[in-house]
């Protein structure tokens, strides 16, 4: 195998590997340079100057190249083998890599087609065809320190103001309401809504009572009686029995 | 010209894309294909009895008015309109397995370019020249990617079927028969 040192002497040459499109273009290319066929590639000859050309690769883009070279080296090693003159069986370790070569090959014959029927088409314009704008990257921001400042103050001003409720505990006053109602309804056998809140006016308070009403009703202690609309709210204890 | 000739003409002007039969044939539904065709067809004729800088082509299965080609030089060195980017080797590359192969895996792709697809994939999706169509059998059911109608724009053809045949090429290789389990 030839050194590093040895690529650019005799009648090798400079490969600029940033021209080709892969471990394939970069193998087709040096099998044109060479004039041979695709079908019948002198392999060793070859991956030598294979691994020539991508002495000079960054590694960072290697690993496609390093996974070719590999396959090169085994092909070789594979082409040294003997065999038995009468093996019919032999496949050319080479077949599939000529396979993909001859692939490849088509579809680059294939890529200067379109390129000369895009080239064609991009003479003729159309109304309001217009190619796509190019990405441009957005540019940097500049700013003084002020500008931040009236930005930054822009965007707290911008803020709402968050409405916040004070959430009061009122707890109702059940034990209340019920000595209220128990004490009118003992001295008579019915009573007003009215009267029972007359003293105490609170909303907790008249809640209370409402809920406790509710509950007689449902018990059947009590019977609420209403005659009219918002007329008088009247409540009447249930005779025992 | 007859009105429908003149609509069609309208629209076609207004319109940024080659607009289809089917598209034209909102502009006026008294009228039948027949009549769409041969308005068609006089727009055509019109254009060029008058020695019109434009013309009617058919496009990626549409209609479109476009400039001839001979006017190109003028109008680019007079900075009216600019050519659009070529595409690199890669994306042109790309573009071909998957015009002949669709729909196309990106494994694919990559076994035949011999490098990585995912970065040239994106940039073709996003140039609206390939699209992802359906989801292939087997592990992960990849994606698998067609050529678009913006594609046959690029090239001003008709449909796919006018890329150069596979026995065109001088090199014959019809597509494996898939799947192939290994390579060795």
């Amino acid at each position: 195998m030839t050194g590093p040192g040895t690529a650019s002497s005799g009648n090798a040459f400079v490969v600029d590997l940033e021209q080709f499109q892969g471990p394939l273009d970069l193998l087709l290319n040096l099998i044109r340079q060479e004039e041979i066929e695709i079908v019948d590639i002198p392999i060793a000859k070859i991956t030598d100057q294979f691994l020539d050309a991508i002495q000079s690769l960054g590694l960072n883009q290697a690993a496609d190249y390093l996974e070719m070279a590999a396959l090169l080296l085994r092909i070789k090693i594979q082409m040294l083998l003997p065999r038995p003159l009468d093996d019919t069986d032999w496949e050319d370790p080479r077949a599939e890599l000529v396979r993909r070569l001859l692939e490849y090959e088509q579809i680059k014959e294939v890529v200067v087609w379109i390129g000369a029927r895009a080239e064609h088409r991009s003479d003729r314009f159309g109304r309001g065809w217009s190619p796509p704008e190019p990405e441009l990257p957005p540019q940097p921001v500049t700013l003084d320190v002020d500008g931040l400042v009236k930005a930054v103050e822009e965007v707290i001003a911008s803020i709402p103001q968050p409405v916040l409720h004070r959430v009061l505990v009122r707890p109702l006053d059940i034990e209340g309401a019920r000595n209220r109602i128990d004490h009118l309804l003992g001295s008579g056998a019915s009573t007003t809504f009215q009267e029972i809140v007359s003293e105490t006016k609170t909303t907790a308070f008249i809640i209370s009572v409402l809920l406790v009403l509710l509950e007689m009703a449902r018990q059947g202690d009590v019977d609420l009686v209403q005659s009219q609309p918002f007329g008088t709210f009247e409540i009447i204890r249930e005779s025992a029995g | 010209m007859n009105q429908l000739a003149s609509l069609v003409e309208a629209a076609l002007f207004s319109a940024p894309n080659p607009l289809s039969l089917n598209e034209l044939k909102k502009l006026d539904r008294e009228s039948s294909n027949q009549e769409f065709s041969g308005a068609l067809e006089e727009l055509k004729e019109h254009y060029s009895r008058v020695g019109s800088g434009v013309e009617l082509v058919e496009i990626a299965e549409g209609f479109q008015i476009i400039t001839r080609p001979e006017h190109a030089d003028a109008i680019l060195r007079a900075h009216i309109v600019q050519k659009p980017r070529k595409l690199s080797s890669a994306a042109m590359e790309t573009l071909a397995i998957i015009a002949y192969r669709q729909p196309v895996g990106r494994a694919e792709i990559e076994e035949i370019r011999g490098v990585a697809a995912d970065g040239v994939l994106r940039s073709l999706q996003e140039k609206g020249l390939v699209d992802p169509v359906e989801r292939g059998e087997g592990l992960g059911r990849p994606m698998l990617y067609g050529t678009t109608s913006g594609f046959l724009e690029l090239l001003g053809i008709n449909a796919v079927g006018e890329l150069p045949h596979l026995e065109e090429l001088s090199i014959e290789l019809t597509p494996p028969a898939p799947p192939r389990l290994a390579d060795e």
